[in-house]
């Protein structure tokens, strides 16, 4: 499976100048990839336009040729950076863990999320066990392509080595493409990710 | 925080002025209902009497019990109240989701009704729509709940423009969640406290507002044991030194109105969660 | 030793935090839930200090604990000491924005509606207004920002103005709360450089980050945070290698970084309802043993201090190490303090 980026171009409003311009690039869903560029070139927005979550004002996205479904499950799944804002605070977060779809029982145990945090309310739990719970949404069988957006940027060191051994076994396993972005050098050499840069005067490019 | 573990904390303290209103509110509603027949009942024996042990609100120039006519004017103002109220705020849901949900015309079509009918001033539109539909009992409850929507339904259009943007909605979306899914799990959790609390606190003014058209003649007619009728007729009376046919349908009144005020306000500190500790 | 201090600016004794908040959204139940346990850390003149610890685990209260900032359900207990002074309720309400600076975690605490000059200035004067302007040419902002609105100034220059900000008073110890994120690397660099370069001049800086690589580039002294306290302060040599580490916890947040193996250690932070008796990490320590349960003593090892029974080091007697004063009564910040040592003392 193929997820490609095609000529995308986005800005916030319609004279305004655009966040990126005739961006493309392709991911496989047995690779591993990091979105690489200098703070304020967008890419938390190049994130969300390739999960669908917004639409860019030229170009497409396509998962193996055809655009994204704009209803129904999306096979690409995105994390965002602050798990607090990701969560209904009004909900039980195993609430919140059922919105996922058919989320593996495995998935859950291997996260480490206890049985007692899902009676629990958003406020009593700290941004790392969150996180987990965000993961765990995100990994609903339907997944074909996970996207990282500094999704351990605000965690200990000891959590983040615990969510990315989990997560690099989990894509491995199952063959879901991974698009990450992080700022942590060491990080991404752990990751064992192609990099792909963009903004600025490099622009990426689909070589196959 | 210093005495904690004496006396009680907020919440303890906010649900016992609840139940203290709601079973005055309803003790008032139940008694006015009643004795309403008994309120009717003229005398001219007992005439003009100043309150006394029989008599705790007095007797007036026809020699009605004034404090059977007293509940009976402030149940009907209950009622009222609550019905108009109701309708006024189910106007207000419905209003504020779809002026939230409904696209870009929609919402400007309510957004200008919301502003028009707040712009005009209060009463004014009250006594004409009140007018309009042929007066009495009709008459008011049209009115008050035509005119009372508006500041509840701009919170809950506001609140639901704002959970809609959130990232917990959007990632539901992406999940496969579909529009009454996610209205149904992610917003009514927010919009249910809101609409509660909204609903409690437009009570008084309704009740107000029912008693002031009244009063001013566009509202209930003469025969009505109303509120507003008692106080108008009044009027003409305390000249002559009948003070009580004012001052007690007017402190109930007053009475009315500030416990109605405390059950929402109660009611909110007990919905809103993590807000206060105290 | 080499590592023997010199003047501390600001000492904190054993601080805990507790609020008294209901059990859950309806309930109308009380619960005190300890946030902050038995917290202590020092700054010395011409050091930057960072307490390290993960998001939400209420290091930010450590702040608002020292500049009396805390939400009305708060209760506090311990000691704070400022220039060897106790520092309390009154002597903060002077000193702060004066002697003790504040840099805040968001950016959002500058008026919207006022010039940053003239904010940065707080007041008339031409004292003021020279210093101001000294100030920001010290840190690379031209006399053209004075009359920039906030929402003008990129993110790094809003950076800048709220530093200055804090330097106006000419504060002998600043206290930042995470201010990095939201800064790309070059400027979370600039930033850090600034705090190094003040405190070279003699002064204190506490910095309270989740970022532990950042604080291991930029400060002297690292504080690790663990459910509630600070179970390890160590020169940040120590942490060039696993060995000169002392705590388990510390070790354990060593190996876990992506450049030392990325070795994940099993298990989460205790939560505050159900925090163990004794040492906070206990249930997740590969040499847990009995007395890890009982009373945790703080200890000298090399140049830092450690909450673990088992390493080997003099025990720190807190009422007695401080040479130049008498401080050997504790500085009440309310009545609560003694229950709180009582009911620390019945637990243990």
């Amino acid at each position: 499976m193929k997820l490609e980026g095609k000529n995308l171009t986005f800005s916030y409003d319609k004279q305004g100048q655009a966040v990126f311009r005739q961006v493309n690039l392709c991911l496989d869903n047995t690779e591993k990839a990091a979105l690489m560029g200098p703070s304020g070139f967008g890419k938390t927005t190049l994130c969300k336009v390739l999960a669908g979550y917004v639409k860019p004002q030229e170009g497409e996205v396509l998962l193996d040729g055809k655009p994204l479904p704009e209803k129904g499950y999306c096979p690409v799944q995105m994390v965002w950076q602050h798990p607090e804002r990701a969560v209904n605070p009004r909900l039980k977060l195993g609430d919140t863990l059922a919105d996922g779809r058919n989320v593996p029982d495995r998935i859950i145990r291997a996260l480490g999320i206890e049985e007692d945090w899902k009676t629990r309310y958003p406020q009593e739990l700290s941004g790392g066990e969150l996180q987990r719970f965000c993961i765990a949404r995100a990994l609903g069988e339907g997944t074909r392509f996970l996207i990282a957006d500094e999704i351990s940027t605000m965690l200990d060191p000891i959590t983040q080595s615990q969510i990315w051994t989990f997560l690099l076994e989990e894509v491995k396993r199952r063959q879901i493409g991974l698009l990450v972005v992080s700022h942590s050098e060491p990080l991404l050499e752990q990751i064992g990710a192609r990099r792909i840069y963009f903004g600025g005067e490099s622009k990426p490019s689909c070589k196959k | 925080m210093k005495t904690a573990g004496k006396g009680k904390n907020m919440r303890q303290r906010a649900r016992f002025l609840l139940i203290i209103a709601v079973i005055f509110l309803a003790g008032v509603a139940a008694a006015g209902v009643l004795c309403r027949d008994a309120a009717m009942v003229t005398d001219f024996s007992r005439k003009d009497l100043a309150p006394c042990l029989k008599y705790p609100f007095g007797t007036d120039w026809l020699g009605r019990n004034m404090f059977y006519r007293t509940l009976t004017g402030l149940s009907m103002s209950i009622l009222i109240g609550v019905c108009a109220a109701g309708v006024s705020a189910a106007m207000a849901l419905v209003l504020g989701v779809a002026a939230a949900t409904l696209g870009k015309k929609t919402d400007s079509v309510i957004s200008f009704f919301i502003d028009m009918v707040m712009g005009i001033p209060h009463i004014l539109l009250l006594v004409l729509i009140s007018y309009a539909a042929g007066k009495g009992l009709k008459g008011v409850v049209i009115g008050v709940a035509l005119t009372h929507w508006t500041s509840l339904a701009r919170l809950i259009r506001g609140e639901v423009l704002q959970l809609k943007e959130s990232e917990y909605i959007q990632i539901a979306r992406k999940l496969g969640h579909g529009n009454f899914e996610i209205a149904r799990k992610h917003m009514l959790p927010h919009l249910l406290p809101q609409f509660l609390v909204g609903l409690v606190l437009m009570f008084p003014h309704a009740i107000l507002h029912e008693s002031s058209i009244t009063f001013l003649g566009f509202g209930l007619s003469s025969e009505q044991p109303a509120i507003g009728v008692i106080l108008s007729e009044s009027m003409k009376y305390l000249i002559t030194g009948k003070w009580w046919l004012a001052l007690f349908p007017g402190l109930m009144l007053v009475l009315t109105v500030v416990l109605f005020d405390l059950g929402g306000t109660s009611l909110r500190k007990i919905l809103d969660p993590g807000s206060v500790h105290e | 030793m080499s590592c023997d201090h010199k003047h501390h600016i600001l000492q904190i004794n054993n601080l805990s935090v507790s609020f008294r908040q209901y059990e859950n959204g309806r309930s109308h139940r009380q619960i005190d839930l300890p946030v902050i346990s038995r917290l202590s850390v020092s700054v010395h003149e011409g050091e930057i200090v960072a307490v390290v610890g993960s998001s939400g685990s209420g290091k930010s209260l450590l702040a608002h604990a020292i500049l009396d900032l805390l939400p009305y359900n708060a209760v506090c207990s311990g000691e704070i000491y400022f220039n060897g002074e106790p520092l309390d309720k009154d002597r903060i309400a002077r000193l702060r924005g004066k002697n003790i600076a504040f840099v805040p975690q968001s950016t959002t605490y500058l008026d919207p509606l006022m010039k940053v000059g003239r904010q940065v200035r707080g007041g008339r004067g031409e004292g003021r207004a020279k210093k101001q302007r000294e100030l920001f040419r010290r840190y690379g902002l031209g006399p053209e920002t004075d009359g920039k609105y906030p929402f003008e100034c990129s993110g790094g220059m809003t950076r800048r103005v709220l530093l200055t900000s804090a330097l106006m008073g000419d504060p002998d110890l600043i206290i930042a709360d995470e201010p990095t994120p939201g800064m790309d690397l070059e400027l979370a660099k600039q930033s850090m450089a600034d705090f190094r370069e003040f405190a070279d001049t003699g002064k204190g800086v506490l910095l309270i980050t989740h970022d532990i690589e950042l604080a291991l580039e930029v400060a002297d002294r690292i504080a690790v945070f663990y459910a509630g306290t600070t179970v390890e302060e160590a020169p940040v040599e120590d942490f060039r290698s696993e060995e000169t580490l002392r705590h388990p916890y510390t070790r354990a947040l060593w190996r876990a970084m992506p450049q030392n193996g990325f070795i994940p250690l099993e298990g989460t932070q205790p939560y505050v309802k159900d925090m163990p008796a004794g040492c906070p990490f206990g249930p997740r320590c590969q040499w847990y043993s009995r007395e890890c349960a009982g009373e945790i003593p703080l200890k000298r090892v090399g140049c830092g201090t450690v909450r673990c029974v088992k390493c080997q080091g003099e025990e720190v007697h807190i009422h007695h190490h401080h040479g130049d004063g008498n401080y050997h009564h504790t500085h009440g910040r309310s009545p609560e303090e003694h229950v709180h040592e009582i009911r620390m003392g019945d637990r243990t």
